[in-house]
């Protein structure tokens, strides 16, 4: 359906491996989303600015800086859609622009679809007539292409998943919407102690489904990857080796990268998006440990983290920190520096390493390299990979459908736990089961009707 | 040869439920109006269930009597039994259903409509339409006989061409043996429009003094009874009541009906019409649903002057010894001696699809159809459609914008929305999941919806609108004052809180906040409420219900405020949407056949995507519409 009066946000630029990226946002909410996550550098009202100002901070998620940002505020109709929009200028790299744009959608706005932009412009009569058929064109050809490729990347299992849970809802809805219907012939009473864990398991089963949205996204834009390690073990070195130019300060001092840095690299066919983090270590210097616990939140939500471990020097406690952190994450850790003597104790850390792969390196002597890039597709991919730009959009609008239909279910939960009647459960389950269809691209239609008659032995 | 010639304003062919509302509706808009009927004692008659309302189809009778329809205020005068149905649910499926005394309903209605100023009530079989340059000019009926209009309604009910069938019995009559309307249909299709085939049925009537009622459960009705009208004074209406019985099939019932399964002609195939899915016959369900062990059967009575009383739940087409045998197996029903067999009937109807949301016919300017000829079933949806397109052919007749309900106003738009707008395969039931917004669409706010735009048409008093819209008034004002009244946790407060077993205030609060908890109300917290006001009881339902579901509700506004925006959005009927570039060949041509009044109706026939929509819209700014 066509709504009009949300607000919509998306990534403006194409996607690619500049790590520099805007995020447009549109409609009326727009002033007061950006007034939520941005903290401008010097105090003032954000709803008070001009219009057409720019403005420099920092995009907050709570007490979280997430990047440094340039901030334009205009006001509509002097806009490209007419309606109120700012753009926030991002620098951080992919995973800060996704980050910064899922923290847009978390405070009100919703993914645009494909060409959205151009569509409200044209409605909003900001476009000329005369471009109005090449419009028709460019909605066309976007819906097409937005439908097909979230078919193609849906194809299997997800959507099946998807089409197993909006049929376990279905039933449920159904079947309370047959007694609402005809109570006398169909008892009711007490089902919510019936539904709760059957909604609680489709709630799960959606962050599942969330995580394997992740491994689309992967396929998509590259591998979301942290280097970990304790400072001076070599991560800034691996980091230009891959990159094959000096980015990182590389220095023999311990604590020299301070900073998370982003880069995208493409590695034989695949892209990695790495975050160059301050060396784990114990520290008292307090910018320093802000950088330390960054790269712990880093880790925490990357889909690979590569443990640097030097092996000319003994192991101590930072370097089984480390350990602590990658647990439960796809690891891989390069044994590095073997060009030197070695004085750690190697059999300890691989006893605690599980299954994570151990490749030995020297990465000053480009040794080792070649086999990491290998184990790091193997990792991954099985598959064919294709990069295109507007897929992290269609992929956007997934997610945020998948989070709109767990946010649906968990007021459904709500209600059924406040032992509100049974007819407030369907209106939640019934906007789950149509945030999921959104997801495939499946249309409500007629299906519950179907379902009730089919499955319901109606009276009369 | 000389002809019998009268001149009206509209003619109204049927008397049933819609033909009633129809003929009302524009006789008391000042129109002359004349209403035909096969037979005149069988006016607003009920052919199958002797009851009105029920999950949903009371909204619609709420609704209709808001909007100064006659069918709340005929069963308030007529019921026998009354309940309201769903009353541990939220308040949005609060269901009101009464049993009629189907005589006494026939017979108050018969007795308004007598008394209705310019509304002739003629005997005789509409034969033929007089259409004219496009436009309905009158009919004829079967005795050539010719009655000029300006505005004709059809509401033919199931009689256009019937055929009631059991085993391999089949009479060529409309319901009840009356006779059937043979040549109406043709004449239909002579104009151009296509005509398709339904079915439905209906249980057998059985003695009273065959049954045992000792063997079956006893339902009774509710005290106190709310009546159905608004303007009903409940005082009026509480009355001795009569009971319903619940008795069960068996296996054995389900082994004679399996065994018997293929002299039954719906699955013979010699029933071509579709059946309802929601009502279907006990042989059906029996084939359906192989895993139920037992059906549920209500056995209802027909009237306070009959000993006839209805078997609800097990309406069949299985030939008579069947009938005798299955009937017999049920508790109760071991000697049941039956008074009519149970049958199924097969009718002409039209494909609600060719007709407009004002319900007037596409191709045919004048002509209005209405009840079950447009595919829907149930007296309650027969009703409110017959009202509508009573409204409307008056409207016509003088020169008036048709009024149109949408979706977000009420039952009787999603009703005529989903019939006009979607393919429907079989009989259409209302439903309350029909309803996107139920939780608005209420059967206890019908009033506050739509007596204002029962006014405008000029079916409403103008005491009655003032009255409902100071109750508006009084319901806001009152809820905002609630909102503004402080609680301090106070040991007063906790005290009045435990009594109701409401766990004690964590902080201060004010007091709608703890109106909603599902153990509290208003009247139970006035201690609370220095400036407490004993209001009557439907305002302060009406209080609780903003309160308590005010989350909800607030969502479903906003859903609302959405859906209006591309509702309003209007189309003209004149749009050629196959030359529309950009849209693609399937959209433009259902485009073509529905000419939906506006964007959101366009949105919801089937097989018009996001895109069309999109294009649709463009087109509309490029065209500066």
């Amino acid at each position: 359906m066509l709504n009009q009066t949300e607000t919509i946000a998306a990534i403006a630029t194409a996607m690619n491996n500049s790590g520099i990226g805007i995020i447009r946002v549109s409609g009326s909410d727009s002033f007061d989303i950006i007034k939520k996550i941005f903290k401008p550098a010097r105090e003032k009202d954000m709803s008070a600015v001009g219009s057409h100002t720019v403005h420099y901070g920092t995009i907050m998620d709570g007490e979280t800086v997430v990047d440094e940002v340039l901030v334009l505020i205009m006001k509509g109709p002097h806009t490209y859609t007419r309606e109120d929009t700012v753009e926030i200028d991002c620098h951080g790299g992919m995973y800060v622009l996704n980050k910064t744009l899922e923290l847009v959608l978390k405070n009100g706005a919703r993914a645009a679809e494909p060409g959205e932009f151009t569509k409200r412009a044209f409605l909003n009569g900001r476009i000329d007539l005369s471009q109005a058929e090449a419009v028709i064109d460019v909605i066309n050809a976007e819906n097409d292409f937005a439908l097909s490729s979230a078919l193609t990347q849906l194809k299997g299992s997800v959507s099946e998943k998807i089409k197993r849970e909006r049929a376990i809802l279905l039933e449920q809805i159904a079947y309370i919407e047959a007694a609402l219907d005809d109570p006398e012939h169909i008892e009711m009473e007490g089902y919510g102690s019936t539904l709760l864990p059957i909604v609680r398991q489709c709630e799960s089963d959606i962050d599942e489904l969330l995580a394997t949205a992740n491994d689309g996204r992967i396929i998509k834009e590259g591998i979301k990857t942290v280097i970990l390690g304790k400072p001076n073990v070599g991560k800034s070195s691996l980091l230009n080796a891959l990159l094959g130019q000096d980015r990182a300060i590389v220095t023999d001092i311990a604590g020299t990268t301070r900073d998370a840095l982003e880069e995208s690299l493409r590695l034989n066919d695949v892209t990695l998006n790495i975050i160059d983090t301050a060396g784990i270590r114990n520290t008292d210097d307090i910018i320093e440990k802000i950088g330390v616990d960054k790269a712990k939140d880093y880790a925490q939500e990357a889909d690979l983290v590569v443990f640097v471990v030097d092996t000319s020097r003994p192991l101590d406690d930072d370097d089984f920190e480390i350990l602590n952190i990658i647990k439960d994450k796809k690891a891989i850790a390069l044994f590095n520096k073997t060009d030197l003597a070695l004085a750690a104790d190697l059999d300890l850390i691989k006893a605690r390493l599980n299954s994570v792969p151990v490749i030995e390196t020297s990465i000053t002597e480009n040794v080792g390299l070649d086999l990491f890039a290998k184990t790091v597709r193997e990792m991954f991919y099985n598959k064919e990979i294709n990069f295109n730009d507007q897929v992290y959009i269609t992929n956007a609008r997934q997610k945020s459908a998948l989070l709109s239909a767990k946010e649906a279910l968990r007021k459904a939960t709500e209600s059924i736990e406040m032992d509100m009647p049974e007819d407030f459960y369907t209106i939640d389950l019934m906007d789950a089961y149509t945030y999921l269809g959104s997801v495939i691209g499946e249309a409500i239609e007629d299906d519950l009707a179907d379902e009730i008659f089919a499955k319901f032995c109606m009276g009369k | 040869m000389s002809v019998v010639t009268e001149e009206y304003d509209v003619v109204i062919v049927g008397a049933g439920h819609a033909g009633c509302e129809a003929a009302l509706a524009s006789a008391r808009l000042g129109l002359q109006t004349i209403m035909f009927t096969v037979s005149v004692d069988s006016i607003a008659l009920m052919p199958c269930n002797p009851n009105i309302g029920g999950s949903s189809k009371g909204h619609l009778v709420r609704e209709l009597d808001a909007l100064g329809g006659e069918m709340g205020k005929n069963i308030d005068k007529t019921f026998i039994q009354s309940r309201m149905l769903n009353t541990s649910k939220g308040p949005a499926v609060h269901s009101l259903r009464a049993q009629a005394d189907k005589q006494d309903y026939s017979r108050a209605m018969r007795k308004t409509l007598e008394n209705t100023e310019n509304l002739t009530i003629r005997q005789a079989e509409v034969a033929e339409l007089i259409v004219e340059d496009g436009k309905i000019a009158g009919v004829k009926t079967f005795s050539k006989a010719e009655y000029r209009a300006k505005a004709v309604v059809l509401a033919t009910g199931t009689y256009l061409k019937a055929r009631c069938i059991y085993g391999d019995v089949c009479n060529y009559t409309g319901p009840n043996g009356l006779q059937a309307a043979n040549h109406l249909s043709d004449s239909l299709v002579e104009n151009g429009i296509p005509i398709r085939r339904f079915k439905t049925g209906t249980p057998a009537r059985v003695d009273k003094r065959s049954i045992d009622f000792s063997k079956m459960q006893e339902q009774k009705g509710d005290t106190p009874i709310v009546p159905f009208s608004f303007s009903t004074d409940p005082a009026t209406v509480q009355k001795e009541q009569v009971s319903c019985w619940l008795t069960y099939t068996s296996e054995e019932t389900h082994k004679i009906i399996r065994d018997n399964i293929d002299r039954s002609p719906l699955f013979s195939g010699a029933i071509e019409g579709t059946g309802p899915r929601y009502c279907p016959s006990i042989e059906d369900k029996v084939v359906k649903f192989p895993d139920k062990p037992r059906h549920q059967i209500f056995v209802e009575p027909e009237g306070n002057y009959t000993n006839e009383m209805y078997l609800s739940g097990m309406s069949s087409s299985l030939p008579e010894d069947v009938q005798y045998a299955m009937y017999r197996t049920l508790p109760g029903l071991e000697n049941v001696k039956i008074v009519r067999n149970a049958y199924a009937i097969e009718y002409d109807c039209i494909n609600a699809n060719d007709i407009k949301a004002s319900l007037e016919f596409k191709s045919i300017s004048g002509l209005f159809a209405a009840g079950q000829i447009n595919g829907s079933s149930g007296y309650e949806e027969a009703a409110v459609q017959g009202f509508m397109a009573g409204v409307n052919a008056a409207r016509k007749v003088q020169g008036k914008e048709p009024i149109i309900l949408d979706r977000s106003q009420a039952y009787i738009g999603v009703l005529i929305d989903d019939l006009v707008t979607k393919e429907n395969t079989e009989p259409y039931r209302m439903m309350t999941s029909r309803a996107e917004y139920r939780l608005l669409l209420r059967q206890d706010n019908a009033d506050l919806r739509l007596t204002a735009i029962g006014h405008e048409i000029g079916l409403v008093s103008d005491e009655r609108y003032e009255y409902v819209e100071r109750k508006k008034q009084i319901i806001a004002e009152e809820v905002a004052r609630i909102k503004q009244i402080p609680l301090g946790a106070n040991k007063r407060t906790q005290e009045i809180v435990e009594r109701y077993g409401s766990s004690p205030l964590n902080t201060g609060m004010t007091l709608d906040e703890l109106i909603r908890r599902p153990e509290l109300d208003y009247e139970k917290l006035k201690e609370l409420d220095p400036e407490y006001k004993n209001l009557p009881q439907d305002i302060v339902d009406q209080i609780n219900i903003e309160i308590k579901y005010e989350g909800y509700i607030v969502r479903q506004q906003k859903q609302v405020e959405n859906f209006k925006r591309v509702e309003r959005r209007k189309l003209s009927e004149d749009i050629d949407y196959k030359s529309i570039s950009g849209l693609r060949i399937e959209a433009g041509q259902k485009l073509d056949k529905f000419k939906p009044l506006s964007i959101g109706q366009a949105s919801r026939i089937s097989g018009v995507s996001p895109a069309d929509i999109a294009v649709l819209l463009v087109y509309l700014s490029k065209e500066g519409k």
